[in-house]
């Protein structure tokens, strides 16, 4: 972990640090990648009116419990840039911890949701509705793991105390996974 | 002048190959053979990694395109180097000249390989900002080569379903019959997407971020705005069909219902999807090439950008104007015919911001001192030959026309005439332009000229005689046209064999090219830090730079990179951006 960095990370001509610039970059491709497919979810549903027959099918509570759990996690998260702005990087990294908590819990209890459905035979091939149910909701659970590995590292520099900007960013990465799970939740179960 | 560069030099003898395996030692930080060209981090030798991989896959598409036009001039007779050319091999032919020619040499060459080499040296900075990001980004994009050169090994072969790739034929292998083809087409395209994202965020946060003191916003040369530009332009406009590339890799292995009607699903929404993606992409890398230009008139010019902000917002309507034109693709696609008035309308405007731009450059260049050297002459025949791509494009964008033209050889004449001047010609211009700073010794002038109108003479001779192929209803897709009497009528095999003709002399006369390069890298007489006499700070490094770019220090910026032939600057036709005001002289 010792690379040296060059002058041009440390410039600041904008007056935002580098790491934080580039997080809302990172943002800004992903609203376009999950806005192609809800996008194109939606522009199905309006001519599918047939697809609420499906859609019956996914269980408004548990994907109301996982939304909890996320808001929950986010929290945690401003808890810890908090901890961070205060450089508390032990206080920072077990709030990370507790977000991370959060993100694990929602894989499960998505495991156990998608294990149900697919029981009773609604697969990622029954048809268009289910296709997009499962690729959509996959798509966001990656984002969930990728950012719960991005923050157990983060969590393991902070807690030496090093790195702690770093803190903030993976918050921000994190609010967005959050949001994207705020458009699936109506778009894929209370829209029945 | 450029003794420190030889003395610190990875430019000069010995440049890098970006395929290349590792064969050096593998020690941490005595900077051996393989960390220093392979696992650098450095923004020029990622640069280089890029231009080389384009170089190799330039070959690759030249080559498929070489033995299907083979079979379009001659079919049925066996192709030297390929042999008989079979329906499949045509079809995985053009799509692999396709997708090759977009994906693998236009976006590495003139996004990458000159984003990463310009941006850091333009703006007075000693590297990207996030050099580990940067080497990832081209690891990737290597990745994605190997995926799509294995394609070509697998059961069944390389993909065939054209760059395009609409499902349902793309989706099901019953009907494209390349089960993992089409597979690790797709996968290598996304991985692609990957590796420039991961790019474009870097050189979007560098140029905000890491401006030398003193460069203002009108103060950064306009091949950096466009590359920035365009970049944005990608990032914004490639999701929907990152999304979708994963669509198609499930409707193709798992047997999902995106794309299929049987079940609810839709084809149409893929054509939009990749379409929302790809005429954007036509700007993502007209951009950069525009911006070569503006770079290479006003240095071999000596003279002025004429309304750089001109330039500036013109690239920046283009852009955002780009978002709305994507339906012109599906006109024949059954869309709502009163979408189709409103995308034919859109597509009529963005000619204007690019006409525009033109125009900008015609006013650059009179009254300006023209030098004729290779690069400026690349630049010229890139203007005159973008003009005929985008004027053709008038007749395409208006649907009643293009109903008649869809898939025709106009169509294909229309795309050629933007991307070869885009892809190559201002590669060239880049190429040549940037040769001295880049490996620190000059290219041969003649061997250059001689290349330069070669190769503009056999691209026209190409594209004529299809423009009127197609004008006579000479359909894309098709493999024998023997077998289409209506293809045969009189004169229309004879255009065909001229146009093949001409792209083997256009393909030969790359030797030239090539021999003149490898040549002067080695061997060509030595060029000092500046020249060509221009202003932007690159000039102001040795060449080539050294690691960390500039070793007398970083520089500041005082003025805007076009100051040529300023009244107040007497004989010296040329006033560097680093150089401070005189004593006294007001800031």
């Amino acid at each position: 972990m010792s690379f040296p960095r060059p002058v041009a990370t440390m410039r600041e001509a904008t007056g935002m640090p580098t790491g934080r610039l580039a997080v809302w970059w990172v943002i800004a491709s992903e609203i376009v990648i999950f806005g192609g497919i809800l996008g194109s979810y939606i522009m199905h549903r309006l001519g599918h009116p047939e697809w609420a027959h499906q859609s019956i099918h996914t269980n408004t509570w548990i994907g109301a419990f996982n939304t909890f759990v996320l808001l929950t996690s986010s929290l945690c998260a401003v808890l810890a840039h908090q901890e961070a702005e205060k450089k508390n990087g032990p206080g920072a990294a077990r709030y990370l911890m507790f977000t991370t908590l959060g993100g694990l819990t929602f894989l499960i209890v998505k495991s156990i949701e998608w294990t149900n459905e697919i029981k009773h035979g609604y697969t990622i091939t029954s048809n268009t509705f289910w296709s997009f149910y499962y690729t959509a909701a996959g798509l966001h659970g990656l984002h969930v793991l990728a950012g719960m590995v991005i923050m157990l590292i983060v969590a393991a520099d902070a807690r030496k105390g090093k790195e702690l900007q770093r803190v903030e960013n993976i918050g921000i990465y994190w609010h967005f996974v959050d949001v994207v799970w705020i458009f699936l939740f109506p778009l894929l179960y209370i829209a029945k | 002048m450029s003794s420190t560069a030889e003395a610190h030099g990875h430019g000069g003898g010995q440049h890098a190959h970006g395929h290349d395996h590792a064969q050096g030692d593998h020690g941490h930080h005595d900077q051996g053979w393989f960390m220093k060209y392979f696992w650098s981090t450095d923004h020029k030798i990622i640069c280089f990694q890029y231009l080389f991989t384009g170089m190799f896959m330039a070959v690759i598409g030249g080559f498929a395109v070489y033995v299907f036009r083979m079979q379009l001039a001659f079919p049925g007779m066996p192709v030297p180097g390929w042999g008989r050319v079979t329906a499949s091999d045509y079809n995985a032919l053009i799509t692999t000249h396709g997708s090759v020619m977009i994906f693998w040499v236009a976006m590495p060459v003139l996004i990458a390989a000159l984003g990463n080499y310009l941006i850091p040296l333009m703006i007075g900075c000693d590297d990207m900002v996030f050099p580990r990001l940067n080497r990832l980004s081209y690891q990737i994009f290597l990745v994605s080569v190997v995926i799509l050169i294995l394609s070509f090994l697998v059961q069944g072969g390389a993909f065939g379903g054209a760059w395009t790739a609409y499902p349902p034929l793309s989706a099901k292998s019953a009907f494209n019959l390349t089960p993992m083809g089409s597979t690790l087409w797709i996968t290598a395209v996304a991985l692609e997407f990957v590796a420039f994202l991961l790019g474009g965020i870097n050189f979007v946060t560098t140029l905000m971020n890491s401006r030398a003191p003193g460069m203002k916003m009108f103060d950064v040369p306009m091949v950096v705005w466009m590359i920035i530009i365009a970049s944005i332009l990608f990032m914004a406009s490639v999701g929907p069909l990152v999304a979708g590339a994963v669509m198609l890799i499930f409707d193709q292995q798992i047997g999902t219902a995106f794309f299929d009607p049987a079940k609810g699903g839709d084809p149409i929404l893929w054509q939009h999807l990749f379409w929302f993606f790809g005429h954007p992409e036509v700007y993502v890398v007209l951009l950069p090439a525009m911006g070569i230009t503006a770079e290479v008139i006003t240095v071999h010019g000596r003279k002025k950008l004429f309304a750089y902000r001109t330039v500036l917002y013109t690239a920046i309507a283009t852009g955002i104007i780009s978002f709305f034109v994507w339906a012109h693709h599906q006109f024949i696609a059954g869309i709502d015919p009163r979408m189709a008035n409103i995308f034919t309308v859109t597509t009529l405007i963005i000619s204007i911001p690019v006409a525009e731009m033109v125009f900008v450059y015609i006013a650059t260049l009179y009254g300006a001192s023209i030098r004729l050297t290779t690069p400026m002459l690349w630049a010229l025949g890139f203007i005159g030959e973008f003009l005929m791509g985008g004027v053709t494009g008038i007749f395409l964008g208006a649907s009643g026309a293009d109903i008649y033209f869809h898939d025709t050889y106009f169509v294909l004449a229309h795309f050629h005439y933007t991307f070869f001047p885009i892809a190559f010609i201002a590669t060239f211009a880049a190429i040549t332009h940037w040769f001295p700073k880049m490996f620190g010794r000059m290219m041969n002038e003649a061997w250059g000229k001689v290349h330069f109108w070669v190769t503009t003479i056999s691209f026209n001779m190409i594209f004529i005689p299809l423009f009127l192929l197609g004008a006579r209803g000479d359909h894309r897709r098709i493999y024998d046209p023997t077998h289409f009497p209506e293809l045969m009528r009189a004169g229309m095999q004879d255009l065909r064999v001229l146009a093949t003709v001409s792209l083997l002399i256009l393909i030969s006369v790359q030797v030239v090219f090539v021999a003149n390069f490898i040549y002067s890298i080695f061997w060509g007489p030595k060029a000092d830090k500046n020249p060509w006499r221009a202003n932007s700070l690159e000039w102001h490094a040795p060449s080539p730079p050294p690691h960390g770019n500039f070793p007398e220090g970083l520089p500041n910026v005082y003025r805007g990179p076009y100051e040529y032939a300023h009244p107040d600057r007497g004989e010296d036709d040329h006033w560097p951006q680093h150089e401070p005001p005189p004593e006294g002289a007001k800031a």
